[in-house]
């Protein structure tokens, strides 16, 4: 493996072709293969189980025509025995197999799955991203999507619950799909309930169908049938309004559900980890991601069916727990790089170094290396060239470190494919000769010469003679980059007093960090306060109590109520907070901050809120319900109205947990009185996940749900004796169905009181969304970093949410918070900006365009400032600024003229 | 349901075994090692990236997979 440099000469002289499972099957790769082409580690492996050699006993045309002998037919399945202090299962999902659907056709090759439509879509996939279906390689102009293929379905399959990702993704295929074949592709998704309650989410829905216009259809699909004659599906479905179509699709995606394989479950037998619904982990909502083993922890699908961005979450969750558990082993088996020592080279002539990269045939198939090379040496300040079948591979760095000392080069140039890829390859191998790893350049001669230009040989020579003229005119102008260590305070400040916030705090200060606990309230305990119960019926109160007892108890956590922030300087690792105590003025150095300040609930202006104590936000009814009060136990007929403030076009979000909250309540009052009528009026039901056993076990107890659309709300009317009278369309009967019941509960948004999050976002130098939410550095992969580094989120401050995924986050903030007080010093410089102040002109453009909150505007001199340890060297505001007073480091305007003008030269 | 209860040892081992490459795996395997612990991360097939590596773009933000 360690000789393997991924040239792929293996995988091309292989002749054994295997359907490929990257593809989802849909296309063929070798025997001798890489999974897909930014494979990490990127190294070729050979498919025992397809080999020829392994098959018949010959053929070994890898081993032969291998340039590096990294082909080893004698390696054998090896048995580790590792000690480890805990455990954590992200063992993921298998994608449900549809072919039980037996009136799917699924056996068809133009009924497909979504993950095989994913693979159609990408660029790297069977069609490298041409829109075609399998069947005959046409662009389709029609495609459908089915949802809940192996969710919600208890039928064809054992998946009760709804897997929680299918509706947005088929509507980002179906998007993505549009933009691909263009505007006039037929795009139908059908499905039962639209669910996209995550953060921007709903808003994605509506433009889907707004501006793209996706079709969506409410119906469930029984079958599939081929058109003899040709390659197309028909679908006949019912209408909303009752009647029985018939469409023909070209191509149709059966969006299929998560589920757990059989090699995790056994896997978690094995474990003696306790299995619960669904074949998920079982798991409780006040530990989310806590086992029923004790050092073993739980993230991602196997957790319970999520999405990408709570994977994450949960992946750091787990993490955080496994590091509170070992926290007395910290840093007991990690081990330090070797300090390297830098040749002090700012005051020599360059003497430039040019390596030039054959890539095995990859350049040299097209490129002249020789000519690229014999031209390198006439240009200024090359000292020395050399060319290298492979400059990547680990004989040719160390050759290429000894000619760095034997030669006395103090620049270098790779001339070979990306730095993406291979820039911290080579600037280590600078650091091991002793060169400041800045001191160094690459020229693209592949990915930009001879990959698209491999029908033009000769131009592509002169294309890589010129990349190569540029880097070396460039690299000729840097100087060595400086890094400096800047000390970490070791404790952290959280702001909020609620679940997420105490969890944020209690996780940190188990691991040994001091936390200061900022509530502007004079008591802890926040929206957790006036829950009832989470969604599967664990009562909130005693666990709430018990974590207020162990924050106020802990004696790594102060706790500061009826506080508020006054102001915040500093940055990740040294920030100094001023706050305001019940008046007295108080000041914390802390190294992080988790902001944890919750959110609202909606008081409606609508549907009679307000002019009747039988009309109840849900959670008033919780505790109307705990206290057995009068109007609850007396009354035969309850009715609950959903998206109350929500998905509204001023407010186009969705809560998320409205659904799940008020059909909890509902059940709650079928079992208070089973001759109760309770109905619910809803748009979609958003029961995602497990969830979905509610809405099961609430129409088996004759609930009844009504649906209502945006455009036809219900209208309530309180009479003057006091006496309720809601009106609602009904979709099935088509009229108004008039409705008296004695309680009306309203489903309430949750939101931001915008001013507040506003002022903490200003002094933390984090954003906040159209809404008021405070905004993640990345919807995906960053979900409670902020952009500013030092700064995390959790809770509902960062989206509505249920309790576990609060929990989940705000541990997983103080995971992420912990990788900075982990660490004694952090690196700041590099590549980095820097203001000439005696050509800042003071007009802040800079501050305004900088996504990392790392420019400051200095009032008293009239001038910007670079904070370094912030900046992340995009280079932003080096290309704003109108005086050129910015300068990128590495990237200065003196060498990228020189570039252009190398560029242009020719 | 499951009720455990942390029962931290006062000489634990310093290093923690991630099951799983995927997304989740990879993130967890990542804040521990910059937490201070020894990480063994272990991946049935040939390359780490799970399922995502698969997905073409990603909802909301059409980010690219990859």
């Amino acid at each position: 493996m360690d000789k393997c440099i991924a040239c792929g000469t293996c995988a091309e002289k292989c002749p054994r072709k295997v359907t490929d499972e990257y593809n989802a099957g849909l296309g063929k790769r070798k025997a001798a293969y890489v999974k897909f082409p930014q494979a990490v580690p990127l190294k070729y492996v050979i498919d025992k189980d397809h080999c020829i050699y392994f098959e018949k006993g010959k053929c070994r045309a890898c081993e032969k025509f291998c340039p590096t002998q990294a082909v080893n037919f004698d390696d054998q399945d090896r048995e580790f025995t590792l000690e480890v202090g805990s455990v954590i299962l992200a063992p993921g999902f298998e994608p449900f197999d549809p072919g039980v659907y037996d009136t799917y056709s699924y056996s068809h090759p133009n009924v497909i799955t979504s993950m095989e439509f994913e693979r159609i879509l990408s660029s790297s996939g069977p069609f490298e991203g041409h829109l075609v279906r399998p069947s005959d390689h046409q662009e389709p102009k029609k495609i459908a999507w089915l949802q809940c293929v192996g969710s919600r379905d208890i039928h064809h399959c054992d998946n009760g619950y709804c897997s929680g990702v299918c509706c947005m993704y088929a509507i980002k295929e179906a998007a993505i799909a549009k933009e691909h074949a263009g505007a006039d592709l037929n795009t139908a998704i059908f499905f039962m309930d639209m669910r996209t309650p995550g953060k921007d989410f709903d808003k994605y829905y509506e433009r889907a169908k707004a501006e793209k216009g996706v079709r969506f259809i409410r119906s469930r699909v029984h079958s599939i049938e081929p058109l003899p004659g040709t390659d197309d599906l028909a679908i006949q479905y019912v209408t909303e309004d009752g009647r029985i179509t018939e469409e023909v699709f070209n191509l149709v995606v059966l969006s299929v559900g998560l589920q757990i394989s059989k090699d995790t479950l056994e896997l978690a037998e094995k474990l003696g980890v306790e299995i619960g619904d669904g074949r998920f982990a079982a798991t409780s909502p006040f530990q989310p991601v806590q086992t029923s083993r004790t050092g073993i922890y739980v993230c991602g699908v196997f957790q319970s069916p999520k999405d990408i961005p709570l994977s994450v979450m949960e992946a750091s969750a787990a993490a955080a727990e496994s590091a509170t558990l070992l926290a007395p082993a910290r840093n007991s088996l990690t081990r330090k790089p070797p300090e390297l020592s830098e040749k002090d080279v700012a005051a020599q002539e360059p003497r430039v170094g040019v390596f030039v990269c054959h890539c095995g045939v990859n350049i040299a198939g097209v490129v002249d290396v020789e000519a690229v090379a014999d031209y390198a040496e006439t240009l200024p300040g090359v000292a020395y060239v050399e060319r290298n079948l492979f400059t990547c591979a680990q004989d040719t760095q160390d050759k290429m470190k000894q000619i760095i000392e034997e030669h006395n080069l103090n620049r270098i140039v790779v001339a070979a494919c990306s730095p993406r890829t291979h820039e911290a390859l080579f600037q280590e191998t600078l650091k091991q000769a002793g060169l400041n790893k800045y001191l160094f350049e690459m020229a693209n001669i592949r990915n930009q010469g001879s990959w698209v230009h491999m029908n033009e040989p000769e131009a592509a020579t002169e294309k890589a003679k010129d990349l190569v003229r540029m880097a070396v005119a460039k690299v000729a102008l840097q100087q060595p980059l400086g890094e400096m260590q800047l000390g970490v305070t070791k404790s952290a400040l959280v702001v909020g007093g609620g679940i997420a916030g105490m969890t944020a705090a209690l996780t940190l200060a188990d691991q040994g960090y001091p936390v200061t606990l900022v509530e502007r309230k004079d008591v802890l305990g926040g929206h957790g306060r006036k829950l009832y119960s989470t969604w599967d019926g664990q009562p909130v109160a005693p666990f709430l109590d018990e974590l207020i007892k162990r924050v106020e108890a802990h004696p790594e956590i102060t706790v500061l109520t009826k506080a508020r922030i006054t102001d915040v300087q500093g940055f990740v690792g040294n920030f100094h907070t001023v706050l305001d105590v019940d008046g007295q003025r108080r000041e914390v150095d802390h190294g992080v901050a988790v902001i944890a300040v919750g959110a609202h609930s909606l008081k409606p202006d609508e549907y009679g809120y307000g002019k009747s104590d039988r009309i109840f936000l849900n959670l008033d009814l919780d505790q109307a319900i705990g206290e057995r009060d009068e109007r609850i136990v007396t009354a035969r007929s309850a009715v609950f109205i959903q998206c109350v403030g929500s998905r509204e076009p001023d407010r186009p979000y969705c809560s998320r947990v409205c659904c799940s909250h008020s059909i909890e309540n509902a059940l709650r009052l079928k079992k208070l009185n089973p001759d109760m009528d309770v109905y619910v009026l809803y748009r979609d039901i958003r029961t995602f996940g497990l969830r979905e056993n509610l809405y099961k076990e609430a129409r088996a107890r004759g609930v009844l749900f009504i649906r209502f659309d945006l455009e036809n709300k219900p209208v309530v009317q309180v009479a003057s004796d006091g006496t309720l009278k809601v009106t609602v369309k009904d979709h099935v009967l088509q009229r108004p169905v008039v409705l008296t019941p004695d309680i009306l509960t309203l489903a309430g948004a949750i939101v931001m009181r915008e001013s507040e999050a506003d002022e903490l976002a200003k002094m933390f130098k984090v954003p906040v969304n159209a809404e008021g939410f405070f905004l993640e550095a990345h919807a995906k992969l960053r979900p409670v970093d902020f952009a500013t580094d030092g700064v995390f989120v959790a809770g509902l401050a960062h989206y509505p949410k249920p309790t576990e995924e609060c929990i989940a986050q705000a541990k997983a903030a103080a995971s992420r918070a912990a990788t900075v007080l982990a660490k004694d010093s952090i690196t700041a410089g590099g590549v980095v900006a820097v203001v000439n102040k005696d050509l800042c002109c003071g007009c802040q453009g800079c501050v305004q365009c900088c996504p990392f909150g790392a420019i400051d505007y200095l009032e008293r001199e009239g001038k910007c400032e670079v904070n370094q340890a912030l900046c992340k060297g995009c280079g932003t505001c080096a290309a704003t600024c109108p005086s050129e007073a910015i300068t990128l480091l590495g990237f200065s305007h003196l060498q990228l003229y020189a570039q252009i003008d190398e560029a242009l030269s020719a | 349901m499951v009720n455990a209860t942390r029962t931290a040892s006062s000489n634990p081992i310093g290093s923690v075994l991630v099951v799983g490459g995927g997304i989740a795996g990879v993130q967890a395997a990542l804040d521990l090692a910059d937490t201070g612990y020894f990480v063994h991360l272990i991946e049935k097939t040939s390359a780490i990236g799970g399922a995502m590596s698969m997905l073409d773009k990603t909802f909301p933000t059409d980010d690219c997979a990859m």
